[in-house]
């Protein structure tokens, strides 16, 4: 489907491309993203939870 | 097509249908509604966990059961030969989950409050209070406090459902509320 | 390593297809088709054992399939035909060359061998621990250093993907943005990295507790550590399923996107959220505070949901919207009417959409809210979930993808069109059925796991009423009759690669030109979409999913006061 590539660059081509596009754009910036908010959120926070149960009397 | 690269090379400008907008709105006010209703329920509800716990030891935990037990017991239970402990309302009830019972059988009263302790002795156990159908994991090494009010009189079942070896499917305890 | 750069052309489709890729991508679904057959007959074992009239196997037996039945299907035939899927959406997609095709054998026989260790060791029957294998039961070490030797196969596979992109990236071979199922894969990929992560985090220390050099394992921080192997893997099969589920709607109707930005910022929200709900399996354990629980149960605001219930709308819209240019116009439903319900992709597709919204869907937000969680966890209602969601949703988009893909990768005719017509109906009732009769066993109390719910041996004894013994059968016979389908579709793949007929390198069937022929150079000028349909169907689904969570908080407030 060569000829349909073709077209892919539709568009003005001097418009700069918008920053959330470029966001979703980058792997390498998602990878880290989608590895740090769970890292953070639901690992770290649980272990600290966790290891913050006071022992029994 | 999605199997394609998008067409236009600037596309997150592209505006928006409205159906999309619409039901993106919807959505998300559903989501909302949804996230809302949990801190609600801490407020509103009469059903929440609490979120107290302490580490505790097993051996240390089994004396406090056992002392529990010899203090309130009023009669053995004539299948089992468990003790049926009947403590004032109010109180630290402990109960023991092991291979394979949930010792000892409880004797409440309806609309009175209990703080209900629950540790494991060995692997891990699922407190399933039925027909009430109240869920709660109970760990070894760990002594969870719930606060449980039983609503209405009757004979009460707690089955384990989390996998705990062969005998699993035997591990039957009761709670009487009168 | 030379450089492989040989190609070949797609007689179907006009792609070009890079050799080590197309044998990889073989050579890893062929595999994830046998995983899917030894998982299932363990499944209909198990499936057959709850029934209280057959009640087939010994308890021992009985855990032991069950702990075969989940890693064989859960983790394995998923996997493996996820690997499949990002080769696919990399190096067919973009038409590039394969990162490193040799990395690609090394994972797939770290992938191979672990499969077979981690069996064996569940075989033997002294790894009866189930798949989430909780401390401090504890399994052989080859339990889990098969587990750790599959999943660092994986990794490698997630590694050659991203390879992949970035030589597609530097050699130009498409322009401007990926296309919308690899950015879907990309997001598979992602979570697949972080799941893996989480799980040598946790089975690296628990081998060696296994073996002996770690004294013990806390078990609650297990949990926490664990789920987010174990609920993350499954959100791997939402994001490559969808995926899956835009890649047909494109190939059988020439749909493109209804808007690739908001296709995409769903996505977005499942990278940034999706993981998170692995707290949906520590509402009741001791210690966590509500705060932590509500912010990860809800996927943070319930943001990932609402992913979801976009692509739930604009999967459908696309298609709607593609079958509304042919001239389908009529009325609200012409479009869905006139769709190929006799070609098993389309209908293994709509079966998959439509059961994945409603029975894995809305069931999985009612488990993770933090109170209602109390009236499910550990019932018969959690498989009941999943069944809805990785077996009616991802298995099913899967084996619809391969309706379509197998012919054309192999270039052979599929070896038994007139039953495959039947397949997807018999194996998504079946299983959706059997989805729903487990939910329902287990909003009456029924515990899973469990290989006797009549106490026969138990000192005390509980009595569950006739309707949950009911539930049970059915499920025995919903699961028969899936099972059916699934053979099926096993005979039919296994069939093809070995007795289907060559094609001939005539002209493409119908549906497939319009792969070739498809609306790309029509840009995506929003103003003309309309999807009135797949709007109606929507709010369909969204009053279901109103009335049946406010059902559900009814019920919960009927129970003992707790604090």
């Amino acid at each position: 489907m060569a000829e349909e590539e073709i077209k892919t660059g539709g568009g003005d081509a001097g418009e700069p491309i918008p920053f959330m596009q470029q966001v979703l754009d980058n792997p390498f910036l998602l990878l880290f993203l989608g590895i740090t908010v769970p890292t953070v959120t639901y690992i770290i926070w649980g272990v600290m939870e966790v290891a913050s149960i006071p022992v029994a009397q | 097509m999605a199997i394609f690269p998008p067409p236009q090379r600037v596309w997150w400008r592209e505006r928006v249908e409205k159906t999309e907008v619409l039901w993106v709105t919807l959505a998300l006010t559903w989501a909302l509604v949804m996230f809302f209703m949990m801190p609600y329920w801490h407020f509103a509800g009469d059903q929440n966990l609490s979120n107290e716990a302490y580490r505790v030891n097993p051996e240390a935990y089994a004396a406090k059961a056992e002392a529990f037990a010899a203090e309130h017991k009023v009669r053995e239970d004539a299948t089992s030969g468990m003790p049926v402990v009947h403590p004032p309302a109010g109180s630290d009830v402990y109960m023991i989950a092991r291979l394979w019972e949930w010792w000892p059988i409880l004797e409440l009263e309806k609309g009175q409050t209990y703080r209900l302790h629950l540790s494991s002795m060995d692997w891990q156990h699922g407190f399933s209070l039925l027909p009430e159908n109240i869920n709660i994991q109970v760990h070894p090494n760990y002594d969870m406090v719930v606060t449980v009010t039983p609503t209405y009189a009757g004979e009460f079942s707690i089955v384990c459902n989390e996998f705990c070896g062969i005998g699993h499917h035997t591990m039957v305890g009761k709670i009487f509320v009168k | 390593m030379a450089i492989n750069r040989q190609f070949r052309t797609c007689p179907d489709t006009g792609f070009k297809i890079h050799l080590p890729a197309d044998k990889l991508i073989k050579w890893n679904a062929v595999t994830a088709v046998v995983f899917l057959l030894i998982g299932g007959i363990f499944g209909l074992a198990v499936a057959l054992t709850r029934w209280p009239e057959v009640h087939l196997l010994d308890a021992d037996l009985f855990y032991l399939a069950l702990t075969a039945h989940g890693l064989d299907v859960l983790l394995v035939w998923i996997i493996f035909f996820e690997v499949a899927i990002l080769y696919f959406a990399s190096s067919v997609l973009l038409q590039c060359r394969l990162a490193t095709p040799w990395l690609g054998w090394v994972a797939y026989i770290l992938m191979l061998v672990g499969a077979l260790i981690t069996n064996v060791a569940v075989l033997r029957g002294d790894s009866s621990v189930m798949f989430t294998s909780y401390v401090p039961m504890k399994a052989a070490p080859d339990f889990y250093l098969g587990i750790i030797l599959f999943a660092v196969g994986a990794l490698l596979a997630c590694f050659i993907f991203l390879g992949t992109l970035v030589i597609a990236k530097n050699e130009k071979t498409y322009e401007g943005s990926i296309p919308l199922v690899t950015f879907g894969a990309l997001t598979a990929a992602i979570i697949a990295i972080f799941t893996i992560a989480a799980g040598a985090i946790i089975l690296i220390p628990t081998l060696l507790w296994s073996v002996g050099y770690v004294g013990s394992i806390d078990t609650v921080m297990y949990k926490v550590v664990w789920w987010a192997m174990g609920h993350s893997s499954q959100q791997i099969n939402v994001a490559a399923h969808i995926s899956v589920w835009y890649a047909l709607a494109a190939i059988l109707f020439g749909a493109k996107p209804l808007s690739e930005k908001v296709s995409r910022t769903a996505f977005l929200l499942y990278i940034l959220f999706l993981q998170i709900a692995s707290a949906h399996h520590l509402l009741v354990e001791p210690g966590l505070s509500s705060e932590y629980k509500i912010f990860n149960t809800s996927y943070a605001l319930y943001l990932a949901v609402l992913g979801s219930m976009i692509h739930g709308l604009t999967v459908p819209g696309a298609v709607e919207h593609a079958q509304r240019k042919k001239g389908l116009n009529k009325g609200m439903f012409e479009w869905l009417r006139k769709a190929p319900w006799g070609n098993p992709a389309f209908s293994g597709f709509a079966l998959s959409v439509v059961m994945f919204g409603f029975l894995g869907g809305i069931s999985g937000v009612m488990m993770g809210a933090e109170q209602l969680n109390i009236i499910i966890h550990n019932t018969l209602y959690v498989p009941g979930h999943f069944h809805g969601t990785v077996v009616v949703g991802t298995t099913l988009a899967f084996m619809a993808l391969a309706y379509w893909l197998v012919p054309v990768l192999w270039q052979r005719e599929l070896f038994l069109p007139g039953l495959a017509k039947w397949q997807p109906y018999l194996f998504g009732i079946g299983m959706g059925l059997a989805s729903l009769f487990m939910m329902g066993a287990g909003t009456l109390g029924v515990p899973r796991r469990h290989w006797d719910i009549s106490f026969a041996d138990a000192t005390l004894s509980h009595e569950f009423p006739a309707a949950a013994y009911l539930m049970m059968g059915m499920n025995g016979v919903a699961a028969l009759i899936g099972g059916i389908g699934g053979a099926i579709f096993v005979l039919n793949m296994v069939g093809t690669l070995l007795l289907g007929k060559k094609k001939q390198p005539a002209p493409a069937k119908a549906e497939e030109e319009t792969v070739a022929q498809g609306p790309i150079a029509v840009s995506g000028s929003a103003g003309a979409v309309s999807v009135p349909g797949t709007f109606t169907l929507a709010l369909i689904f969204l009053v279901t999913f109103i009335l049946y969570y406010f059902v559900n908080w009814n019920y919960l407030a009927g129970v003992w006061g707790l604090s």
